[in-house]
């Protein structure tokens, strides 16, 4: 089962969440840390990294040699990463997606492709929890074929839980696609709420279900509360405003080691997700 | 004309909440939220939307069944699995036209997104530029550098001095598309361990792309020890910590108000942003004289 932690607005609690989640259900559990942007699971886990493998986009190399300047290559990119003037090949790598048209196309075959770096997977152990998490290099933009790669370690058997960035473009949807389950996490305030319609709308669009997760309860309004019964969205959980929470989260220390009478309310979260879950199954 | 930049990197810290005051604290001035995926700034100023239009942004490719042999080549040379029994996935196309280009039928077309949509708008703290990213869509780093333009455009157009740009989380293509070419950019972080991580990451963006940083720690009371390792480490890199911003629920409660928190009370936290916008303000000053 994959269930994917996301929230539209930062901030909210993802990765207390995400992270707590993991601790409790304590056995064949997968953490993806796919914020690959601002990976920070592994500030809470501590997880020793046993080995880590970089992420690279295939870029095209020109043989000169054979470049005959037609064109071809700049005409079928999409992205304008390449650009043909006079004699010369001009290569613009920060914008290349890596699709691989302009190799395949060039009449001449005077393209091979290269691999740039543009960050990287590491692979670790945080007691019983397999640890993934990505890294986009600062300075690079594409954070989707990072969080494609921190995906090829899913095991199917395992329960896997998702940590996705926050925002509802690109990164967001390549890090909830195929999940079984989104936890949306939330605060009780007009930014939580209306971020958390955005959220709602990504995952409708995936075909999804999920459940809230409120944070800092207590701190806002209810109006969080009222638009997720208007939705027939559940609400699974509430974390109440307390300093002492939010003194652990500072420290890195996850909530259900700071206080574990929590994991007993992570745990019935796990649980209520699975029911969740098998229900969509026997409908499906 | 100037720009400042109000990022992050780690989500939450408090950059809506600081630049919606600034609105409030600057004079001649536009305000430009780029934080396209999910714009909360409207929340505090209220906009009366005067123009909005339609932002066209990349392609989806599309297969004609009627001409489709089934002969597999997209699929074969689609790297995004995008392509899967002659169907694409929308959501998983990244428009690049591979397979256009190689359907030895011409039964695939690529057809223009409607990625979103720009606003400009009206407030009672002057114009604002803002813009919806359609759900799922990708190329808000296009749709950032709209707004921005739009905002230099409508500060020539009034002569107003500054930019004030509300930031995305993160350190990807929305945070580059923001950065770029401003003038300064001050990082509002938090004393969570999470917060100084992401603001290394964060630093290290603003140095790739020269941009000079300022730091703003919010509620840097909440810890101590970080909030000094946060200055130790900025001193270390050369950085200047202008702000210390001490934690206080009025925040939430003026956006559950929805204005501005320096129009909602006169604590502490207000007199802070208010000395933070002084300080930034000079910077930008200083910069002109320079």
């Amino acid at each position: 089962m994959i269930v994917s932690v996301a929230s539209g607005k930062g901030g909210t609690g993802k990765t207390l969440v995400a992270t707590s989640l993991a601790l409790s259900v304590g056995k064949e559990v997968q953490l993806l840390d796919c914020d690959v942007e601002e990976p920070n699971d592994h500030i809470l886990l501590k997880p020793i990294i046993h080995s880590s493998e970089g992420v690279f986009i295939p870029i095209p190399k020109i043989d000169e040699d054979k470049c005959n300047h037609c064109g071809k290559c700049s005409e079928v990119c999409a992205y304008n990463a390449i650009a043909v003037i006079k004699e010369k090949v001009l290569i613009f790598p920060e914008l290349c997606h890596g699709c691989g048209a302009c190799s395949y196309l060039c009449p001449e075959k005077a393209i091979s492709e290269e691999g740039r770096r543009i960050g990287v997977v590491e692979l670790g152990q945080s007691e019983a929890i397999d640890f993934v998490q990505g890294k986009l290099s600062p300075g690079e933009m594409m954070a989707p074929p990072v969080i494609r790669e921190v995906k090829r370690h899913i095991h199917p058997q395992k329960t896997v839980i998702i940590d996705v960035s926050p925002g509802t473009s690109c990164p967001v949807v390549e890090a909830i696609k195929g999940s079984d389950f989104c936890l949306l996490v939330t605060e009780p305030t007009p930014f939580g709420l209306n971020d958390l319609t955005l959220a709602v709308e990504v995952i409708k669009k995936l075909d999804i279900p999920s459940g809230v997760v409120i944070n800092r309860d207590g701190s806002g309004d209810s109006q969080v509360g009222r638009y997720c019964d208007g939705e027939g969205i559940p609400i699974l959980l509430r974390i109440p405003l307390d300093t002492e929470i939010a003194i652990l989260y500072s420290r890195g220390i996850p909530l259900v080691k700071g206080i574990p009478q929590w994991r007993e309310s992570f745990l019935a979260l796990f649980q209520s997700i699975k029911s969740k879950v098998g229900a969509t199954a026997d409908e499906g | 004309m100037k720009e400042v930049v109000i990022l992050s990197g780690k989500g939450g810290t408090g950059k809506t909440s600081i630049v919606g005051s600034f609105a409030t604290l600057a004079q001649s001035k536009v305000m430009a939220d780029c934080d396209v995926d999910a714009a909360d700034l409207y929340l505090l100023l209220h906009p009366q939307v005067r123009h909005e239009e339609e932002f066209w942004s990349g392609k989806t490719a599309l297969i004609h069944k009627d001409l489709c042999t089934s002969c597999g080549l997209c699929e074969e040379v689609c790297r995004f699995g995008a392509i899967k029994d002659f169907e694409v996935d929308p959501i998983s196309c990244e428009g690049c036209g591979f397979c256009f280009q190689v359907c030895p039928e011409k039964a695939i077309s690529m057809k223009d997104n409607m990625a979103g949509h720009l606003f400009i708008s009206d407030t009672r703290y002057g114009p604002l530029i803002h813009a919806r990213l359609g759900i799922a869509e990708e190329n808000s780093g296009k749709l950032i550098a709209l707004v921005r333009s739009n905002a230099r455009e409508m500060a020539r157009k009034g002569n107003l001095d500054y930019i004030l740009i509300d930031g995305p989380p993160g350190i990807g293509c929305p945070v580059i598309s923001s950065l770029s070419g401003v003038n300064l950019s001050l990082i509002v972080t938090e004393p969570t361990l999470s917060g100084m991580h992401d603001l290394d990451r964060i630093l290290g963006v603003c140095h790739h792309f020269g941009v000079l940083p300022l730091v703003c720690i919010n509620k840097y009371d909440l810890n101590l020890e970080n909030s000094q390792e946060i200055e130790r480490y900025c001193g270390q890199m050369g950085v200047k910590v202008i702000s210390r911003i001490p934690f206080d629920n009025v925040v939430t409660e003026a956006l559950i108000a929805e204005v501005p928190v320096v129009e909602y009370s006169g604590d502490d936290v207000s007199r802070q942003i208010e000395l933070l916008w002084g300080k930034v303000l000079k910077k930008l000053q200083d910069e002109n004289r320079a």
